[in-house]
């Protein structure tokens, strides 16, 4: 046991190691508390088809040759996210195929103009790494950690500020609407915040796999608890669990960052769903 | 001035009418049932009322200083809330964000308000329990709870007793009804024009011939006698 913290306090000393823990744990938490909303609204694919639409983005970006694809990866994303949400609102199946159709198209496209217009010498390996994010976050710079944490700090306050009405909006938003709550902006609230925290997460777990970040906690925690503050906060905590470990582990056993700490998510969906189950007879 | 007033109301959704020619009012106190067969367009008119849904032309007019966003509404159960993880404390509470404006969190007497009505709703022992645990009447209560919090006035339900037992179902009206008894205005939908009938002041049949009046004119006019045979066909 001390031969491993000594050898994590070794790797500790490395500011990449730091940074990625900061900007895992931090992404993790916001997209958990979010993920609460997006899977009790039926959303659960929309982080799936945005972070494909990311990386549509990025590979423009990076055959732009832009030095911070940002410039084009967020606000692409934001849009996207935008028209995505607006038109779940109408018919399930319109909004479904929607976001079928947008995310593989993103995702081909993408592949597309990375192979035609690459500089790299490594195209697969550049593909590779954008789809499951297995370098990036070991990889960022300090300015990218302060604006990691910069959003981070603005999701969560948006989310406490706005809990209340978040809420009103995923349990009923025709009565909200009735008495008068705006829930037009406070679904175009959500819609950008989970857009800034899918571009976030990119750089985590990679584009193929957020998804999971932001259902697999939700889910566990409605497996144990029936109140929605219970959910949010034990959703958050064990995402923010699950990402520590995923990438602790993946320090010490070498294994690719963002399927590791996806690995964890479903491990602790499994405990959850056992514990509910064996409480729930 | 009545309390709501509707001119020559056309509604409908994407472009296409489902009702036209709706002329009624409302005026505080009433209790107005809205009958008519399947598709004839309650629903669409209670969602027009409350702003849900633009009317396609025609006027609606709220009087005696009722804001449209004083209006607790009860509507059919969504998919959505089957499964939804809440407390009944925690939907009740979110009544009253209507009048809350940006403030993030509740206020004490929003708190209180919130308690009252589920004392009033008669679930107080059910406040820390899961709604979707919760037998179809009890979370109608629920949903009455919420609504009165939105309102003192103006209370609009969309079919409150469809799935409940007929037990349920005449607790359901004997508490609808003895709201409106404290003065509360009720705009109710509902199939079950017996049921109409005995507690309604008012009626709205909307359909191919349209009808709107007091109770007594509405049994002289023998539209009732149209809806009920239709109406049994399809039960």
């Amino acid at each position: 046991m001390s031969e491993i913290l000594s050898q994590l306090a070794h790797y500790f000393e490395y500011p990449f190691v730091r940074y990625a823990m900061i900007v895992g744990v931090l992404i993790a938490l916001c997209s958990s508390l979010l993920g609460v909303t997006l899977v009790l609204k039926r959303f659960s694919f929309i982080g799936d088809g945005l972070s494909h639409v990311a990386f549509g983005a990025l590979a423009v970006a990076s055959a732009v040759g832009l030095t911070n694809e940002m410039i084009i990866v967020l606000p692409v994303t934001v849009i996207s996210a935008v028209l995505l949400l607006r038109t779940g609102k109408n018919t399930k199946i319109k909004g479904d195929a929607a976001i079928a159709m947008i995310s593989v198209g993103a995702l081909a496209l993408g592949y597309l103009v990375m192979n035609v217009f690459s500089t790299s010498s490594n195209v697969s390996g550049d593909v590779c790494s954008t789809l499951f994010g297995s370098t990036s976050i070991l990889t960022l710079s300090r300015a990218e950690v302060l604006l990691c944490a910069v959003l981070s700090a603005v999701v969560i306050l948006i989310f406490i500020l706005f809990y209340n009405k978040i809420f009103a909006v995923t349990f009923d938003e025709s009565f909200a609407r009735a008495t008068g709550v705006k829930a037009g902006v406070y679904n175009l609230l959500i819609a950008v915040i989970t857009a800034v925290i899918i571009v976030l997460a990119m750089k985590l777990v990679g584009s193929l796999l957020i998804s999971a970040l932001v259902i697999f906690p939700a889910l566990s925690a409605m497996r144990l608890f029936k109140s929605f503050k219970p959910v949010v906060i034990f959703s958050a905590a064990i995402s923010v669990f699950c990402a520590a470990a995923g990438i602790l582990i993946s320090i010490l056993a070498g294994t690719p960052v963002g399927s590791t700490v996806v690995a964890a998510d479903i491990a602790a969906f499994g405990i959850c769903w056992t514990l509910g189950a064996v409480r729930g007879r | 001035m009545a309390l709501l007033t509707v001119k020559n109301l056309k509604l409908g959704y994407e472009g296409k009418t489902v009702a036209e020619g709706l002329n009624f009012t409302v005026n505080s106190g009433d209790y107005l049932c809205i009958v008519g067969v399947n598709g004839s367009g309650k629903t669409t008119l209670m969602k027009t009322i409350l702003h849900l849904n633009p009317p396609i032309s025609g006027k609606i007019e709220t009087g005696e200083g009722l804001k449209s966003s004083e209006i607790g509404y009860l509507p059919q159960q969504t998919e959505i809330q089957r499964d939804f993880p809440a407390s009944v404390w925690e939907i009740v509470l979110s009544g009253n964000l209507g009048h809350g404006g940006l403030r993030p969190f509740y206020t004490k007497e929003e708190k209180a308000a919130a308690k009252r009505n589920i004392e009033k709703m008669g679930i107080t022992d059910l406040t820390k329990r899961c709604y979707r645990e919760l037998s179809g009447g009890q979370q109608q209560r629920v949903l009455l709870a919420r609504a009165l919090c939105a309102t003192s006035k103006m209370l609009l339900l969309d079919e409150p007793v469809s799935g409940l037992d007929p037990t349920v179902t005449a607790e359901m009206y004997d508490l609808i009804y003895g709201l409106n008894k404290e003065g509360i205005t009720v705009i109710m939908i509902s199939h079950d024009i017996k049921a109409a009938l005995k507690y309604a002041t008012h009626i709205l049949q909307i359909g191919k011939d349209n009808f709107f009046g007091t109770k007594e004119e509405y049994l002289k006019s023998g539209a009732a006698e149209q809806f009920n045979e239709k109406g049994e066909e399809s039960v």
